[in-house]
Parts: structure tokens; sequence; C-alpha cells
């Protein structure tokens, strides 16, 4: 049941004053708002980062920078991008904040391993973060050996950083896993709980089980940076190429925890804003554990060409197609939630229209990726840059800006302006094509990825994306801009301004301190609606 | 947009030059009909729902929650459409790793940052390889240093070059002319410049080539920032190439420009702007005119006396430049004043 | 006499407080095992694409004392045992003991480590580019060492973390912290060490006893 109430009182907010209140927090909102700030300062940098790429790209020839600065600058972008931004984005930020509030919990499990994971998260970006100011890193992301064992950049403390970054992710997904099994309210059973919590669940799993194998891997590599032992390096007898298989069976779960839990937050407000119960509410919580099992499986597909057995690659390949089975479902479901819905266009649901239409491109681009002949051709070129940023731009941060939306008047109390966030998703919306788009096509007409320069018959297409790129930034600096002016001078918002019924409405806006006056009992399901 | 015509005729891929490369345009194209098909689905049920369901007065919404048959439908069907995907793509793999017996081999080695490639024969070549059109020719990679990656968008052929293993992949030409190589492997400062040109000759080009003459080929193609030019230039007629003009080629297809500049900037190693004639220092602070002499031991025996500030990492061309192509270098450096 | 222990306001109950941190710690041992299986992976690999790398090298490893640590470590579980048996009785001096027996016997596994590590520096068998024994010619050998020291040395990295908490445990124990209604954190160190013993118990046949 829904209630709506005006508290402009005490609240997580004001609850206690002063700096040390809230870097000593054991509240999990305070920590959720720690982790978004601090996650979003280096949304900033990596976005920065790929401003400089794209404007770098927009020409043939060195626009603005050497080709060392550049092959820096991509590394950047995509360590900051994925081990500080997209992978605590979600689960630290907004799954800190509103886990505890849908189930009904007074706080996480363990509050003070909450706190830790935020400190170390900030002590590994830190030790990654300050080789901007010694030699830069530049060997991409993914750090292959034997080119990350030899190059004299400062690549070592980068991987120190995800190394200790990574204990955050498994911290925060024992707390998460502990909290839903021993913390829900009184009749919130399995079947009822909100999918986005079913995502979280998943999620943690995945880091709990993925992230010590990047542990282990970026401890070797620097062992082998440092002391030459051998297993990596083909001087040495090693295998340069296990590496990758290492590597990769982390990453490729790791793209899930990224994506999993903005899915869960599409769950969320499809069924509000369509004020009708979700399609097939069971099928979408197996099909997250379907996805999700099945990530563990496939790490060989990003290996094709890597000249690893013919064997190998078939399995990988076919194993790898199953994946779009259970994505399917799910995409399948939330169009079909709408059907005989009774539709609002508040920015939520136009941020899940959005994320519809470019996570679907996402997705079957994938079924390129999959298809092992058709990989050989496209795979080390633009067309998996497309593929990964459809996915995780398109769909997690898309995902991450609707649940913002969704979520900003429960965590402030405040509306923001509804006309400009509604423009801005259109402008985000179509920056992101332009940028993206073209980069498909400069894939498939065989301009490899990493390239600090290109032969003249890509110019017009990369100078379509550069200007796209443009578009996008100029969409979130607005949204920055709007959503911190709307804490401080936006419409006071009450407690449950879209009539939602999972139990964090049911409480005011912002909620106290200890989340709930009275632990509520549930006693139907989290869609439903009565209008 | 007149680019965007061309970029997506084909459906976005290259020219074809192989047969390989017409079979697999024919997967390629399934799967751009089935992506728009499932594409469409998603995206007009989404506006249609949003449009016919949309929230007005005397409408309700009706609380469904689900169908069985319908869920089991579109898990279903997806699977056996992409298990037939999946054994299309297999099939068309299984011939990229069907070597042909007859094969004519070539050994390929990626090095930062260039390619050679070595014939039977024992003639070695940079930065360009010279293939028969109709035959089947098997490449044989490895890496000098670190991973580089061998790709051959025309051919819709790539694989990874590991150092301290070997790799093969084989194509059948079929399109006579040049066909674009890129390095697909992150390796460092200039990897976006370790291209090469593969050459697929007709029969009488091939036999004039393999018998040493001279034939005709479209210029290399580099990028801008290693060397390359705004637009590419047409083929010269006739050898009427001036000597500096010889030596300026030269001095992009056998992969030099990766590592050294002609306007004086530093790279990899020195630029080769007003060096002509001048004492150069090296490493252990003694000096030694940049002259003939001095550019041919470099050629052949790079190491061994290094100009200070830079580190030995330059590639022996011995074997790979004429006494011919040493002098056309040689009058390109004097013109660089 | 009943002692209702306060527990934290966000859990209903003691009991259900003393569950989620044995959950979350066996969640955090889970985690753990797939931290060392990724060098079991790479053991298994170097294994299998060299069939006699294992029956060469394993002669060049002390198995006397690598057998004695481990009757060190299961002794050390044993008390450990003993030391959590003895908290959830409520008989502190006795858990406090156990408890130090089991830190001794830690120290007694790192002091033998110490003495094996000495003797491979001593011979030169080391990881990758350090390795130089002129007897041990086997090409994969530097790589065995690499496997090696870092399986070894990752699990005494976690011998000295178990030193550590359980300092800290004895210490809370003399300071008479702990109750039958209260040990949770007697249990969980408990538990975390009876894993560190028991990745010793697989690493120890796969690296000194071949077949």
């Amino acid at each position: 049941m829904s209630t709506t109430t005006h508290d402009s009182g005490s609240n997580y907010l004001n609850h206690s004053k002063g700096i040390m209140s809230w870097l000593g927090t054991l509240d999990h909102k305070r920590i959720g708002l720690m982790y978004l700030w601090t996650v979003l300062v280096f949304f900033f940098i990596g976005g920065v980062a790929a401003l400089l790429v794209r404007y770098e790209l927009i020409a043939p020839g060195q626009t603005i920078m050497s080709a060392d600065a550049y092959n820096k600058a991509f590394t950047y972008h995509g360590t900051i991008m994925v081990f500080m931004v997209i992978i605590p984005l979600i689960p630290a930020a907004l799954g800190n904040f509103f886990l505890p509030l849908q189930l009904g919990a007074k706080d996480v499990a363990f509050p003070r391993l909450n706190l830790a994971s935020y400190y170390v998260f900030i002590s590994g970006a830190a030790l990654a973060v300050t080789t901007l100011f010694l030699n830069g890193v530049d060997t991409g992301w993914t750090f292959y050996t034997p080119y990350s064992i030899r190059t004299g950049t400062s690549a070592t403390w980068v991987l120190m950083g995800a190394f200790v970054m990574g204990f955050s992710s498994i911290f925060t997904g024992i707390n998460f896993i502990v909290t839903i099994h021993k913390l829900r309210a009184p009749g919130l059973t399995w079947n009822r709980l909100p999918l986005f919590c079913w995502a979280l669940y998943a999620t943690s799993i995945i880091q709990v089980l993925a992230t010590p194998v990047i542990a282990l891997t970026v401890f070797l590599l620097t062992l082998e940076r440092a002391f030459g032992i051998g297993i990596f390096d083909p001087k040495l007898g090693g295998d340069p190429v296990l590496f990758q298989h290492f590597f990769w069976f982390y990453s490729h779960p790791a793209v899930y925890i990224m994506i999993i839990p903005g899915m869960g937050i599409i769950n969320e407000i499809i069924p509000v804003f369509s004020r009708k119960t979700v399609f097939g509410y069971t099928a979408m919580a197996v099909a997250i554990f379907g996805i999700a099992l099945v990530a563990f499986v496939v790490w060989g597909h990003h290996m094709f060409v890597s000249n690893q057995s013919d064997l190998a690659n078939f399995l990988f390949s076919l194993i790898t197609m199953f994946v779009a089975v259970p994505t399917g479902v799910k995409v399948f479901s939330w169009v079909a939630t709408m059907y005989k819905g009774s539709i609002h266009f508040d920015t939520p649901m136009l941020y899940a229209f959005a994320f519809l239409f470019v996570f679907t491109i996402g997705g079957l681009t994938g079924v390129f990726l999959a298809t092992i002949a058709s990989d050989v051709h496209l795979t080390h070129t633009y067309f998996v840059v497309a593929h990964f940023h459809y996915v995780m731009v398109g769909g997690t941060l898309m995902a991450f800006l609707g649940g913002m939306h969704y979520w900003w008047p429960k965590m402030f109390g405040r509306m923001y302006n509804e006309t400009l966030a509604k423009w801005t998703c259109l402008l985000i919306f179509l920056g992101f094509n332009v940028t993206f788009f073209p980069q498909f096509i400069l894939g498939s007409r065989g301009m490899p990825r990493r390239y600090y320069d290109y032969l003249p018959e890509f110019t017009e297409l990369n100078r379509m994306s550069t200007h796209g790129s443009w578009m996008i930034g100029a969409g979130f600096m607005i949204v920055a801009i709007y959503m911190i002016y709307a804490i401080y001078k936006g419409k006071v918002a009450n407690s449950n301004p879209w009539r939602a019924s999972t139990l964090e409405w049911q409480t005011p806006s912002p909620p106290p301190h200890d989340n709930f006056a009275v632990t509520p009992v549930v006693t139907s399901g989290p869609y439903e609606y009565h209008d | 947009m007149f680019f965007v015509t061309e970029a997506l005729a084909n459906n976005g891929l290259p020219q074809q030059g192989s047969e390989y490369a017409t079979r697999f345009d024919s997967l390629y194209s399934f799967l751009i009909w089935v992506s728009i098909f499932f594409f469409a689905i998603v995206v007009v049920g989404m506006i249609v729902f949003a449009i016919k369901f949309r929230n007005r007065p005397g409408w309700k919404a009706k609380n469904i929650h689900g169908h069985t048959l319908l869920e089991i439908f579109w898990t279903a069907v997806p699977t056996v459409l992409l298990l037939a995907i999946f054994g299309w793509g297999w099939m068309l793999y299984r011939d990229l790793r069907a070597f042909p017996t007859d094969a004519m081999e070539i050994k390929v080695i990626g090095k930062q940052w260039l390619w050679q490639f070595q014939y039977d024969d024992g003639r070695t070549l940079t930065g360009e390889v010279y293939v028969p059109v109709g035959k089947p020719v098997k490449l044989t990679m490895t890496s000098d240093d670190v991973l580089h990656g061998f790709f051959i968008p025309d051919f819709r052929l790539k694989r990874d070059v590991v150092p301290g293993m070997h790799g093969s992949i084989w194509f059948e030409a079929t399109q006579e002319g040049k066909h674009q190589v890129y390095c697909t492997a992150y390796c460092g400062t200039a990897h976006s410049g370790m291209l090469a040109s593969l050459y697929v000759l007709n029969e009488k080009d091939w036999n004039d080539w393999k018998h040493g003459k001279k034939i005709n080929v479209a210029p290399n193609e580099l990028p801008l920032a290693f060397g390359g030019s705004a637009a590419p230039s047409a083929a010269p007629q006739g050898g009427a190439l001036s000597l500096v003009d010889q030596g300026k080629k030269l001095s992009q297809t056998k992969g030099c420009v990766a590592c050294h500049s002609d306007d004086g900037s530093a790279r990899v190693g020195p630029s080769y702007k007003g060096l002509w004639g001048s004492q150069v220092e090296l490493a252990d602070g003694s000096k030694v005119k940049f002259d003939e002499n001095y550019v041919t031991e470099s050629l052949y025996e790079p190491n061994k006396r290094i100009v200070k500030g830079f580190q030995p990492t330059m590639p022996t061309f011995k074997g790979q430049v004429s006494s011919e192509d040493i002098n056309a270098l040689i009058a390109y450096f004097k013109s660089l004043k | 006499m009943s002692n209702v222990r306060h527990h934290a306001h966000h859990f209903d109950s003691a009991q259900a407080e003393f569950e989620a941190s044995k959950q979350g710690l066996w969640v955090f041992l889970v985690n753990e095992v797939l931290f060392f299986s990724g060098l079991f992976v790479a053991y298994a690999i170097y294994r299998v694409g060299n069939p006699d790398l294992l029956k060469e090298c394993h002669h060049f490893l002390n198995w006397k004392l690598g057998a004695t640590n481990t009757a060190v470590l299961i002794g050390s579980s044993l008390t450990m045992a003993l030391g959590v048996t003895y908290a959830q009785k409520g008989e502190q001096k006795k858990s406090a003991n156990m408890i130090l027996l089991t830190i001794l016997c830690a120290f007694g596994f790192l002091v033998i480590k110490y003495i094996e590590y000495s003797h491979k520096f001593h011979d030169g068998l080391l990881p990758g580019a350090l390795f130089h024994n002129h007897e041990l010619t086997h090409p994969k050998a530097p790589q065995f060492f690499s496997i090696y020291f870092v399986l070894t040395g990752l699990h005494g990295i976690h011998v000295v973390g178990g030193i550590v908490v359980l300092f800290w445990i004895w210490i809370r124990t003399l300071k008479k912290e702990f109750t039958p209604e209260y040990f949770t954190p007697v249990e969980c160190v408990g538990l975390y060490w009876h894993f560190v013993d028991l990745v010793w118990i697989y690493l120890f046949p796969l690296l000194y006893l071949a077949s």
C-alpha cells in the first residue's frame, strides 16, 4: 500500500553533522552517496580522457597529442571507466543505498565492512590515478603480455591499484549476499523480491567468484615485471597467451557485473511507469541467473584469433550463443510488460526506452562477435569498440541515468526539472548513437582499434563519431548541473511521487536514519498497483 | 553524405579480395537481416505499445503476469536460430583452418613496428608482400618481441602473431591489386603505423617479379603521422621517379618511417632532416660523419654505432636493400636540408 | 544465568547476527578458493604440457620438511577447533591457551618454511629469470619454481594474516570479551584457519609428492 508523507524533519542527511560524521559513517545511505560522488568524479576524468581521444581522432595525422600520449589516453580511459566507474557504479552507489530499503531492512549485514570497502576502493583508485603524474601507463586496460611486461611506464602501480580495488568489489559482494539472505522484512519471500534485488544478488555472486581471479592475474603480472618469474614472458619460457586466459576468466564475468544491475534498474522502472506488474517475473529472475552462469564459461570468445585451439574456439563460440537466449527473454519481457499497460512518459521511462533501443543493438552485435568466422574479421577492430560501448554506455549508463532520475526524489526529497531532463535524455540518446554507430562501420571496413592514426578513407566516420562525443559530453554536464541544482532548489517531493509499491517508497523522502519507523510487513508482490 | 553510401555498400564491408570473402559476406548479410528483424520487433513493438497504451483518461492497465506459451516460443526460436548461425560460422571457420597441402608458404615476422616477409628463395621484404592470384598462399607468422596481429580486411582474415610460437593463415586471392594489411594487437608507440601492402599479381607480373624485374604497383599507404600523405598518390608511369622520390618511397615501403621522421622531430630513431654530411654524436661520446658509409653500416649493422640518446632497437635490413636502394635513400637524405 | 547479548540494531537477534557473520565468512572463503585455484590451474597447465616436469623437479623439494609442516598445520587446526569449543563453553582460560598454541604452531610452520626457502635460495632453485641451478636441467624448471614460490608464498602470506587475527582474538579472550552467548570472532577466525590448513593439504601432495 502506498502512503505519501511529507517529512522535512529528521532524515539521514541531517541526522548528524560535520565531515567526520560522513567519513566515519556506518549508514549505508551515506556510504552509497560517498561512493556516488567519488565514482562520478572518476567518470568525469575518464570522460575527459574519452573526449581527448576522440578529438585526436577527428582528423588523420597528429591533432593534439603524440602517439605515446594517445596510447596513454585510451589506456586511462579504459582503466578508469572499467575499474573505477562502471563496475562499482550501480552496486556500490545505488545498490548500497537501496538494497536495505527495498528489503525493509535497517542496514546491510556488515556496515563496517561496507565503510571499509569504500576506503579500500579509494585507496586502490588513488594508487592507479597517481600514475597520471608519473610515467603514465600505455598498455590498454587489458595489459596483454609481453608488452605489459616490457613497458617502462608505471604499469605496476595501476596493476596494484586494480588489485586493491578488487577487494572493494569482493566486500560489497559478500555484504549484499548475506544481507539478502538474512535481512529481508517479514513476508518478503523470494518470489516477492524486487528484481533489482535479484540483480544485485546475481551480481554479488559474480563479484565474489570472479574478482579473486583478476587479483591473482595482476599479482602474477606484477611479479613478472618485478622479478621475471617467467609465467607469461616467452623470453623466459612462459606463455603470453596464458595471461589472456587468466585475464578474461575474470573480465568476461565482469561485464555482467556491469550490465546485470542495469537490467535490474530497468526491471524496476518499466512496471512502475506502465502501472502493471512485470511480464514473466520468474523468467526474468531465472534469466538473470542464466546469464550469470553462462558468463563464467565463455571467456575464450575474446581470444578467437589468439592461436588457442580450434576445439576451444568451437566450444566458446557455441556456449556464447546461449548468453543471447536469456538476454532475449528479458528484452522481450520488458516490451511485453508495456502491453496493455498505462504508459507514463516521465524521464525514468524515457531512459528505459533509450535503454531498450541501444541495448538491443549492443546485444545483437554481440551475435556477430560470437559467430566464429565473423569474429575473425571483426575482432580487434572498431566493431568491438562499438559493441561494448553500446552495451556498457548504452546499457549500463542509460540504466543508471534512469535509476538516478527515478530515485533522486527518494534520496534528496527533491524533484529535478522534468522538461530539462527530458530534452537532455534526447540529447544523450542521439549523441550516443552519433558517436558509436559509425564505429560499427569503421570496424567492419577494417579500422583496427587502439589506433592513434588512420588511413584517409576512415576520416568522415571518425569525424562524425567525434562530433557525437561532444553531444554526449554536453548532455552529461547538463544532467550534472540540473541534478545538483535540484538537491538544493528543486521542488519538494513526497515519499512516493511515482506511486511505486516497492518498500523504499513506503518511507519518507529522504529516508530517516533508521530507514523505517516500523519494520514493514510485506503481503504482496513488488509490482502490484491499485490505480 | 556520399561517404556514408560508399561505406555502407556491401553492408559496410570492404572489397572482396578472395572467394572466401564472398562466402563470408553472405553470412554477414544474414546476420544483418536477422539483427534488423529482431531490432524492429523490439523497437517498433516498444513504440507501438507506448503510443497505443499511453496513459489517458478512461484507460486502465491490465495486470498480465505472463504467458507461458509465448515465453517458451521466444526462448525456443532464438535458440534454434542461434544454433544455425553458430553452425554456419563454424563451417566457414573450418575452411579457414583447412590448409591446402600445395599452398605456397611465406614466413612473416612481426616486430615493433614493421612486417618482414621471407620467401622460400631467401628473399626478404619489409612492409610489402607479393603473391600470385588464384593460388593458395600460406603465411606462417611469429613475432620477435610483443604481440602483434595480422589483418587483411579484404580477405576477412586475421590472426594474432605471438612471440615464442608460430601461427598460420592461408588464403587464395581472386582480386588483383593492393590489399591493405594492418597490425591489430596493440604493440606500443607505432602500433597504428605498422601497416603493410599485400600485392596480388597476375601470372605475368608474378613471373616478372619472381625474376627480379620491376613491376608497377600502387604505392604503400601509411597514416599521416607515420609518413603517409594526405591523399594517396597515383602509381608512377614507366619508372619516371627521380632518385630522391625513389628514396622517399623506399623509406615508406621499408618501414623506416615507423621510427624516423623527415621533419626534424625525434621518434624512436633520429630524424633525417639536416643530418647529411654533419657530425653525429654517438652514445660513447665520439663523433662520426653521416655519410654513405655510415648509412650503409646503419642499414646492415644498425646497433654498431648508435646516435646518442637513442636505444638499440633498429632491425637489420641486410638482404632487403640493394645498392641501388641505398643510393636512392642517400639522395633522399641529401635532399632533407 | 541468562546473559542476553546486545546485538547490532539492524539484526533481529544475536542469533541472526551470529549466523550472518558465519555466512559472510563462508562467502569470503569461497572467494579465497577461487584465488588459489587460479594458481592450481596454472600448475595443471604446466604439468599437463610437460609430463616429466613434476617428476624431475619434486626431487629438489624437501618432502620431509613439507610433511612436517603438514603435521604442524593439522595439529594447529586441532588446537584451533579446541579453542573454539572452549570459547563456546565459556572456558576462557583454556580457549586462550589453545589459541596461543595455534599461534605457536603457525610460527613453527613459518620457521620451517624459512629453512626450506633459504635452501632453495642457496641452491639457485628460484623462479623464472632468477633460476640458476645446474643439476636441474628441465627447460620448464624455472616455471615450476615460479609456481612453487607463488603458491607457497601466497599461502605463507595467508598464514601471517592468520597469525594477526589469531593474536587479535587471543588478546580479546584474555580480556574476557567472549561468552557462550557471543564468540563470533573466534568461530570466524577458526573457519579461516581451517581453510588455510586445507589449502596446504592440497598444495603439499601436488608439489612435493609426484606419482
